[in-house]
């Protein structure tokens, strides 16, 4: 397998909560917010990786980290086999581009499309001062607006428009990688499927890998080639899309999926499909943190976090958290497979 | 069949602004039977809210009703004066909100919320109406309701919230709630949780339901029939399993054909080319003809009002039935 374009291990990201003076005073414990805890992740060149999960399970902090907008607490990120450091050269910045979720508070709002996407290549020099604005024309025309669109403020523009206008952003830096965090979940349905195709174009013409943060499955299932679930700051399942949906092995990604409501009038079963909240990130539960919302928890799984793990024999193409993931469900005595030494 | 619940006739709301008044709601007329499950779907910004805070009289400033009517049980809403209004808003129809953080009082515990409506409406006594409060905390799936009544709203995670929201709209035994997208801010598995809840509290109570939403996967597993909003009007009406099978209106259509669907994956997703019209400009002819794949010479002139459709449905489509064929051809739900 060549080498991944971008290879993260280890990952942490923690917020402490009460780092203050009075804290330290009173000598009270210090409270951490622990949104990455423990994340590895490859995505090969070309590839589009999905990492969906709900809110508050980390996805979009991994995603700030990936591109260097966070520090984070632990681990390492390395791009082309390179390890990156938490002060990034410019052009390491540039290779690394993020689409953010809002396109109303994204873009500045006192300056024009010309102004925002003229600064970045004049700052990182991408082509001659006397073509800048040639090349501002063609990005628009990539992404689809007009010239006109040129001298006009953001809020001169529909939401779609404007994350047509982030996404020219992005890609004005000619990225390896585009982070996209929630590109589509602002905007309206119809306009939603239009930007979706514009980034599935976009990835073929300029041959993008994409990191695609999303809550919505159908979203992820129709864009990307290979899926990481996320739940409490872990990655809990990775497969190829197809597999995933097909034959999900964690209890989280199989609740997740039953949870999506269907186009199909009148198939709803009367059972929910996950039940409770997510717990805290700041008070993890004990063993796996699923085990208080899952159905199949038995006692290792309160005692015994479970370790990503691939099924006996295969290649590494489908990953689990779960002790029970590769056996059947288990009865009253569930046997212990997969058994976490890390600590 | 009998009189419905709740019907509107020909609801008309401006919305006076500087550049020009905004015909938010343009001449919407639907109707909700005893126990049915309405939902009204649209885009944002084509009226599907206004519409139902036109029903309760909670229009925002300054957009105001300019004529129509809205009958509930032989009473015209539109015409009631405030208070006897007052009385009929959260006892006989009930409202639940998409953002319960905004909607709730946030410096009240959240069990002294649920029992307001029953001592305001019921006259039942404070110690009846907190009994009342715990009651319909536990049928709403709160864990532990004697603690959580006594907490604030910033105590509670989204999904508690909307359980709340759901038990003070519960509260007086209401005919009909109104929800304006009830799990839009919610996670998908809290989402499930609360639509859940919905459907079995329908059943339980018989309670009849108007739900706003962009999202026709929600109003597939949850509502009986739909009314589809565009620029300010209805455009289709129907059973939601009929509808789903076949949509007479190419809005409709496009709709459902541009949200990815979870079961077929298709290599692109289609989109309706365009953008809405802006609800300012008086119009000519079909408001969906410049969107539309269908749209022909006669399209542009003249009105287009609901009419009846095979099925016993509504569409204000004159080409409904090539809509119809191409929904044939190539079917919108896999297997409906």
């Amino acid at each position: 397998m060549p080498e991944p374009l971008l290879q993260v291990r280890g990952l942490h990201m923690q917020f402490p909560l009460n780092d203050t003076l009075t804290r330290r005073a009173r000598r009270a414990p210090l409270e951490v917010l622990r949104a990455i805890d423990g994340v590895d992740l490859e995505i090969a060149r070309g590839e589009v990786l999905g990492l969906v999960g709900e809110s508050g399970c980390g996805k979009s902090t991994l995603g700030r980290c990936v591109v260097g907008l966070y520090e984070p607490t632990a681990g390492e990120i390395r791009f082309e086999g390179q390890l990156l450091s938490a002060s990034r050269e410019r052009t390491t910045r540039r290779r690394m581009q993020m689409v953010f979720q809002d396109p109303y508070s994204s873009l500045n709002p006192r300056m024009t499309v010309r102004q925002t996407l003229g600064e970045l290549l004049r700052v990182h020099r991408m082509v001659a001062r006397e073509q800048v604005d040639a090349r501002c024309n063609e990005l628009l025309e990539l992404v689809g607006l007009s010239a006109q669109a040129l001298d006009a403020y953001p809020r001169q523009f529909s939401g779609g428009q404007r994350q047509r206008v982030s996404i020219a952003r992005a890609i004005a830096l000619d990225p390896d990688l585009l982070v996209a965090d929630e590109p589509v979940s602002a905007l309206d349905v119809s306009v939603q499927a239009t930007v979706l195709n514009l980034l599935e174009d976009l990835r073929e013409r300029l041959g993008l890998t994409m990191l695609l943060i999303a809550h919505n499955m159908a979203v992820v299932r129709h864009v990307c080639d290979r899926v990481s679930v996320m739940y409490l700051g872990r990655i809990v399942e990775t497969a190829q899309t197809e597999e995933l949906f097909s034959n999900p092995r964690h209890p989280y990604t199989q609740g997740l999926l039953k949870a999506v409501p269907r186009l199909q009038p009148g198939r709803v079963s009367e059972a929910v499909a996950v039940e409770g909240d997510p717990p805290s990130p700041i008070d993890l539960p004990t063993g796996c943190r699923f085990h208080p919302r899952c159905p199949l928890a038995q006692d290792v799984c309160r005692r015994e976090d479970p370790a990503l793990s691939a099924p006996g024999g295969g290649g590494p193409h489908h990953l689990a958290a779960c002790h029970f993931a590769w056996t059947a469900p288990p009865p009253a005595h569930a046997p212990e497979v997969h058994v976490d030494s890390a600590p | 069949m009998n009189d419905p619940l709740l019907e509107v006739r020909d609801l008309r709301v401006e919305i006076p602004l500087a550049r020009g008044v905004v015909h938010a709601v343009d001449g919407v007329s639907f109707s909700v039977g005893a126990g049915e499950a309405l939902g009204l779907v649209g885009e944002s910004g084509c009226g599907k809210s206004m519409t139902l805070r036109a029903i309760l009289g909670l229009l925002p400033r300054p957009a105001e009703i300019s004529s129509g009517q809205v009958m509930f049980g032989g009473i015209d809403l539109v015409a009631m004066a405030p208070r006897p209004l007052r009385d009929i808003r959260g006892r006989s129809i009930s409202m639940i909100f998409q953002e319960p953080m905004t909607a709730l009082n946030p410096v009240m515990r959240v069990g002294e919320q649920i029992a307001e409506g029953p001592q305001h409406h019921l006259g039942q006594s404070r110690r009846s109406a907190r009994a009342r409060a715990l009651e319909l905390m536990r049928m709403v799936g709160i864990p532990d309701p004697v603690r959580r009544a006594r907490a604030y709203p910033h105590e509670l995670s989204g999904g508690m919230r909307q359980r709340v929201m759901i038990a003070i709209a519960l509260s007086c035994s209401p005919q009909l709630i109104l929800c304006d997208e009830p799990t839009t801010a919610l996670d998908v598995t809290i989402q499930d949780q609360i639509l859940k809840l919905l459907l079995s509290l329908r059943k339980e109570t018989g309670v009849a339901v108007v739900l706003v939403t962009h999202d026709l996967a929600v109003v597939a597993e949850t509502c009986d029939s739909l009314a589809v909003m565009y620029a300010g009007e209805v455009v289709e009406t129907g059973a939601v399993g009929d509808v789903f099978r076949l949509p007479r209106h190419p809005y409709t259509l496009g709709l459902m054909r541009s949200v990815p669907d979870f079961d077929v994956v298709r290599d692109s997703l289609a989109s309706i080319p365009g953008t809405p019209p802006d609800l300012v400009s008086s119009f000519e002819g079909c408001r969906f003809a410049p969107r539309c794949q269908f749209a022909k010479q006669d399209c542009l002139a003249g009105t287009f009002p609901l009419r009846v459709a095979p099925g016993g449905r509504q569409t204000a489509c004159i080409h409904d039935e090539e809509c119809a064929e191409a929904a044939r051809r190539d079917p919108v739900v896999s297997s409906a």
